[in-house]
């Protein structure tokens, strides 16, 4: 029998198995936030629904305004939850790629997952206005191919994670410079949608948009948090891996793949939000530990809770302008991680 | 960061620096010579020796070599402060880019452009310097303030924080501002085309400092990057050298981008392409990060300008696309598995 056809029982993540001390303190924590800003981003929009309808008709009881269960069910959950899964994605992909090439400037973007959905989308943006509906296959198309390139030319042999980490930075650099040719001599209606798309937004999406992401989520979370113990082993390098016992290369490239996977499918549904994959594991890793049996999941949450808020606020501070929360990620997310810095040396 | 290069194959640092200057040499015959109006290579040796008004020589005087002299000193300088970049934080990722030198210069650059309806090279050079600065002050400041002072991974993560930030802004300005889009899009691919001769020499001096002063620290990132305890074992005053090399950073990779717009891979890539070449000590890895930089940079700005003549292609595009196919090459070659 192979071994993963059956688990013991410790070999599940620790935050599976132990609901005490401060892992499960932050989680019920970041739970309790998500919860409380989903319920806030359902409560606002043009159509004035109040917080009790909204916990309401998510109960699906009667509630004093008729309209608001379609409201909140049809045109604000569908966004919001699309917001949550893609942030878990990009958090998690982020953390995986931190520890597999032991680098902290690590994201989604190394593996040139978002150069080459980018130059994808931006092409058949400015070059063919008319085939918008083909965009989410053609950013997951980009995105995946760059990254099988990626990953013949590199490989994921050998002690060092440098060769992946250049070979990425190699390709994303020339994907990249055909996508601001495009968009620099684009015409320039198509140029901002373009622009648009490339820093991310979840703007106007429906059931049908998350329909085609949850399964990735679904699968592939919980798949990589029963591989966390193995990218502990990475983290200390291929050797000491080695020595206890990971098969690295074999462990390398499933961890690789997931990581692609995860971010592909989140680009393609909300365009290269960026930064979400780069900080929520280190946000997770001063809140938590840099053990991954409990970053992967808190990063997960962060993810999640750093997109629906960025996404909130983006729509609320310029109201009825709606700012993309591919930008207000990195507004947000950065003097809070700044902060964070600073605080954790007063501990 | 030194695994799996083979040491065999290595020439020695004083032959690579020769063949390097000669090779940009050949690269600045090469930009005199061809254009949007090809140039007999017997006329550029007239314009220098018997200058007449004729038009050949104008274009060489006037335009051809102010243009492939700043394409020297910027790519120059951006090769060398990437290679001050990574080895102050022992990071291969680190580039100019990272201060957020790059994105500080955009973000002021949008904003004047934004709010002052106003655009011209000059007024866009002295902007990016200054947003430039103040971006990599800001990173520098927030990272050594957090746990365990500026070490380099509190500065690699807060100038990640910063530059990401800055950058959203500026794309959120440029969504928001057709205009403004309209306006900068050709600055912000990075570009040489149309640079003023007297804007050159005004930031020519800045350069020059850094490249001396960048030479000058080389034995003191070679001391560095043992690690710092081991630095500051061997008697290194760490502090100083650390702000040193991050000023001299910021005054090469800023002056750069005042003069030629955020031009990103050539900081990263050099460092790693001439470490490939001679190894780890930057004593000599900078110098000759210095020649290659600036060679890379004259060729792509030679192919930006021939293309598609008489059109232009902005010049950062021409590095990624010219330097990135070598730089895989360079990686499957050197980086064994």
């Amino acid at each position: 029998m192979k071994s993963w056809q059956y688990l013991q029982f410790w070999q599940l993540p620790l935050s599976w198995r132990k609901p005490h001390g401060r892992l499960s303190q932050v989680m019920l924590f970041l739970t309790l936030l998500t919860l409380v800003v989903t319920i806030a981003a359902l409560t606002y929009g043009d159509y004035p629904v109040s917080w009790l309808d909204v916990v309401k008709s998510l109960l699906m009881l009667p509630t004093v305004d008729p309209e608001s269960p379609w409201v909140v069910h049809t045109l604000r959950l569908p966004r919001v939850l699309l917001g949550w899964l893609v942030g878990i994605a990009l958090g998690v992909s982020g953390t995986i790629l931190q520890g597999l090439t032991r680098n902290s400037l690590a994201d989604p973007g190394i593996v040139g997952v978002n150069a080459g959905a980018g130059l994808a989308a931006v092409s058949l943006i400015i070059l063919f206005p008319n085939a918008q509906l083909a965009l989410p296959l053609a950013a997951f198309g980009g995105g995946l191919g760059v990254a099988v390139l990626l990953y013949l030319l590199a490989g994921t042999q050998g002690n060092s994670p440098l060769r992946l980490i250049l070979t990425g930075v190699a390709l994303s650099a020339i994907t990249s410079a055909f996508t601001t040719l495009l968009l620099t001599f684009g015409r320039i209606n198509q140029v901002t949608q373009a622009l648009v798309w490339l820093v991310g937004s979840v703007s106007g999406k429906s059931w049908e948009h998350v329909w085609p992401l949850l399964p990735w989520i679904v699968v592939l979370i919980p798949l990589a948090m029963l591989r966390s113990r193995s990218l502990n082993a990475l983290q200390l390098g291929s050797d000491v891996a080695r020595g206890l016992g990971s098969r690295v290369e074999r462990e390398r490239s499933g961890l690789l793949l997931m990581s692609v996977a995860l971010a592909s499918a989140a680009v393609a549904t909300a365009g290269t939000i960026g930064f979400v994959g780069l900080i929520s594991p280190h946000v997770g890793r001063r809140l938590v530990s840099s053990d991954h049996e409990s970053l992967i999941p808190v990063a997960a949450l962060i993810g999640g809770l750093l997109v629906i808020c960025s996404d909130l606020i983006g729509r609320s501070v310029f109201s009825p302008t709606e700012i993309p929360c591919g930008i207000m990620t990195a507004v947000l997310g950065a003097p809070y991680f700044l902060f964070l810095l600073h605080w954790s040396q007063k501990k | 960061m030194t695994q799996g290069l083979k040491n065999q194959q290595r020439l020695s640092p004083f032959s690579c620096l020769g063949i390097g200057v000669l090779l940009l040499l050949a690269c600045l015959f090469a930009s005199l010579a061809y254009g949007a109006k090809n140039i007999p290579l017997s006329n550029i040796f007239t314009a220098f020796t018997t200058f007449d008004d004729s038009y050949d020589h104008l274009i060489i005087l006037t335009m051809r070599l102010p243009r492939s002299l700043i394409a020297i000193m910027v790519g120059a300088s951006l090769a060398v402060a990437g290679g001050l970049m990574q080895g102050l934080t022992r990071n291969p990722l680190a580039s100019p880019g990272i201060l957020g030198i790059n994105a500080g210069a955009a973000l002021a650059v949008v904003i004047v452009v934004f709010g002052l309806n106003s655009s011209s090279l000059p007024l866009h050079a002295l902007v990016a310097f200054v947003g430039a600065a103040i971006a990599a002050a800001t990173v520098y400041l927030l990272g050594s303030r957090s746990a365990g002072g500026p070490t380099p991974l509190n500065l690699t993560i807060a100038g990640a924080a910063v530059s990401a930030m800055l950058a959203s802004l500026t794309t959120g300005t440029m969504i928001v501002s057709q205009r403004t889009l309209e306006e900068v899009r050709f600055w912000l691919a990075g570009s040489l085309a149309g640079r003023d001769i007297n804007l050159f020499l005004t930031v020519l001096p800045f350069m020059v400092v850094g490249l001396v002063s960048a030479f000058a620290l080389g034995q003191q990132i070679n001391t560095l990057s043992l690690g710092e305890d081991v630095a500051v074992g061997l008697g290194q005053k760490t502090g100083f050298v650390k702000i040193a090399t991050a000023l001299t950073v910021v005054i090469l990779a800023g002056s750069s981008v005042a003069l030629a717009g955020p031009i990103g891979f050539i900081g990263l890539m050099i460092p790693h392409v001439t470490r490939f070449i001679v190894g780890l000590d930057y004593r000599w890895v900078l110098p000759i990060s210095a020649v290659l930089g600036a060679t890379l940079l004259l060729l792509a700005d030679l192919a930006s300008r021939w293309i598609l003549r008489p059109q232009e292609l902005p010049v950062g595009i021409m590095t990624a696309l010219l330097g990135g196919p070598f730089f895989l090459y360079l990686i499957r070659w050197r980086i064994k598995r």
